[in-house]
């Protein structure tokens, strides 16, 4: 049965997709933009209804550890936080990484760097997809830009973690946060038997029984020709993921000749502006990376054999711009526009950003 | 059908529970509705504003640069907006505390006095209702009906007995509108 379409934030659209999901826990530590995710949990008392653990650590730091142990136990787990929140947690996130665990880790970002402002941000987009702890491992970033997003790439997230063993974050900023829209809430299912997450997950450390051979989960490898191989593993999992998880999406780019690329939020401040443009007979488009990784690198290669100029729009200094670049490979100009600092600008001051790098589209 | 509203004021005014209050009445007309606040510390004193967003059709961004109607409760909020309303606009503004107004002569400027009603009515807290009141009258973008019906789903249980006086506070916001411009 469909559910009723309703009116809420994003950050409380979060936490009711994770309980119609069926986790099994979140673990986390409030902090502005995304403290509604707590608090809407708490409210929500899943508890008593799906069996769901809620709890506030201590610290981020105890929450992603928190998420370690559970995720080695094959439960479907969860934290959530923004920027300085996220920072803290990088450690945990290499080892999660590193142990092939299946965990949702949320960013509802806000401007940095350090403890920074509260407002709306897209600054830790190099942290997300180049691996903001240590060593070599990437994970799946998707960038939510409406509340329905929220919802669905909770859900979106938990499957392509378990999926590849790997950890999926949220990549959303204080605007998808924060801002009500309508949305329909994903259809609630239980949450899977012991019976079920053996059999999904036989790496899982769930207790032997002396039934079968203990699981061991471990990041430390001393032999380096085996943590070769360990690498080369995770490597094969990011090329697989790279190979069949790109998800994007285009508005007006069938006939443009300049391409807006801008992520989350801001791909929507930058629409408006095309939506304007267009009715001024400006030919522009967007492509909406919906992976930050794996990035549509292959999507922007072919349309910079087709456009005359790339625009990426950003809550940041110029960070995506550099993926953008590498797909484009020099073949049309490529260039940045962005407002730091929790600073959000409005469509006008997009087109006219726009219009300054590339006079000739007017 | 697109009505892009922003409402501004002092912390503590009802301006975000307005907003939201307008965003349900739109999804109960089965529109397709953003509520963006300014959120953070301003809502503890500072200018809080909300961006509410109302349409037929796929809502783009729910950041703007231009509004077709502004509701403006303070002077800093006043000083911010007044420019930004689109030309043949509306602004709606409460003359209490305004020692700037308005001086623009292409958009229709309401002054309506919704804080000497609110003192009137002896209930300091029916104050953003009585704004929307005068909102709904100037431009009917949703029911009054939908707005009761989005107030009762809102509103907890134990604060149901309050809806009267929202009703009434409302019905006082649209008298303090005598005529509409077009």
């Amino acid at each position: 049965m469909k559910d009723e379409v309703r009116l809420m934030k994003g950050n409380e659209a979060i936490a009711h997709a994770a309980i119609r999901y069926g986790a099994d826990g979140y673990f986390g530590y409030p902090i502005t933009p995304q403290s509604e995710v707590l608090e809407t949990l708490e409210a929500l008392m899943p508890w008593e209804t799906t069996g769901m653990v809620v709890l506030q650590a201590e610290s981020e730091v105890a929450s992603i550890n928190m998420v370690y142990g559970g995720a080695s136990t094959g439960k479907a787990v969860m934290t959530s936080s923004s920027s300085p929140g996220i920072s803290l947690m990088q450690e945990g996130l290499s080892y999660i990484a590193a142990g092939e665990l299946p965990a949702l880790v949320v960013n509802v970002m806000r401007g940095g760097p350090g403890l920074g402002t509260i407002q709306p941000s897209q600054s830790d987009y190099f942290q997300a997809v180049k691996g903001g702890g240590h060593g070599d491992y990437h994970y799946i970033v998707l960038a939510p830009s409406t509340v329905q997003e929220m919802a669905d790439f909770v859900g979106l997230g938990f499957d392509l973690a378990f999926k590849y063993r790997t950890p999926a974050m949220l990549l959303a900023d204080g605007i998808v946060g924060q801002m009500m829209e309508k949305v329909v809430l994903p259809e609630a299912r239980p949450r899977r038997t012991p019976e079920q997450i053996a059999e999904q997950c036989p790496w899982a450390v769930t207790g032997h029984a002396g039934k079968r051979k203990p699981n061991v989960l471990t990041t430390l490898e001393l032999d380096s020709a085996k943590m070769e191989v360990n690498n080369e593993r995770y490597q094969r999992t990011y090329r697989q993921i790279e190979e069949n998880e790109v998800r994007y999406q285009e508005y007006y780019t069938e006939d443009a000749e300049y391409i807006f690329v801008a992520f989350g939020s801001i791909a929507r401040i930058c629409l408006k502006a095309i939506e304007d443009a267009r009715e001024a007979g400006v030919k522009v488009g967007l492509i909406r990376p919906i992976t930050l990784w794996p990035f549509p690198t292959k999507v922007l290669a072919g349309y910079s054999r087709k456009v005359k100029g790339m625009m990426v729009v950003e809550l940041n200094a110029g960070q995506m711009v550099e993926d953008v670049r590498l797909a484009a490979e020099g073949r049309v100009p490529v260039y940045h526009y962005g407002r730091m600092g929790g600073i959000v600008p409005n469509p006008q001051e997009v087109m006219d950003a726009f219009l300054q790098k590339f006079p000739e589209a007017q | 059908m697109k009505q892009e509203i922003i409402a501004a004021g002092f912390g503590g005014q009802g301006v975000l529970s307005m907003g939201k209050i307008l965003a349900y009445a739109g999804l109960i007309d089965n529109l397709e509705v953003t509520w963006m606040p300014s959120y953070g510390p301003e809502q503890r004193g500072g200018t809080a504003n909300v961006t509410v967003v109302l349409s037929d059709k796929a809502i783009s961004s729910p950041v703007l640069d231009s509004y077709d109607t502004a509701v403006i409760l303070n002077q800093q909020s006043l000083d911010k907006f007044e420019s930004k309303v689109k030309p043949g606009g509306t602004l709606i503004y409460d003359p209490y505390g305004i020692h700037r107004p308005p001086t623009r002569t292409d958009i229709n400027v309401y002054p309506v006095e919704a804080m000497e009603a609110a003192f009137e009515l002896k209930s300091s807290k029916s104050y953003n209702m009585i704004i929307l009141g005068a909102l709904l009258k100037v431009n009917p973008v949703v029911s009054i009906e939908s707005v009761m019906t989005g107030l009762k789903k809102t509103l907890p249980e134990r604060h149901h007995h309050l809806l009267p006086a929202n009703r009434e506070a409302i019905t006082r916001g649209m008298e303090l509108v005598k005529t509409v411009k077009s």
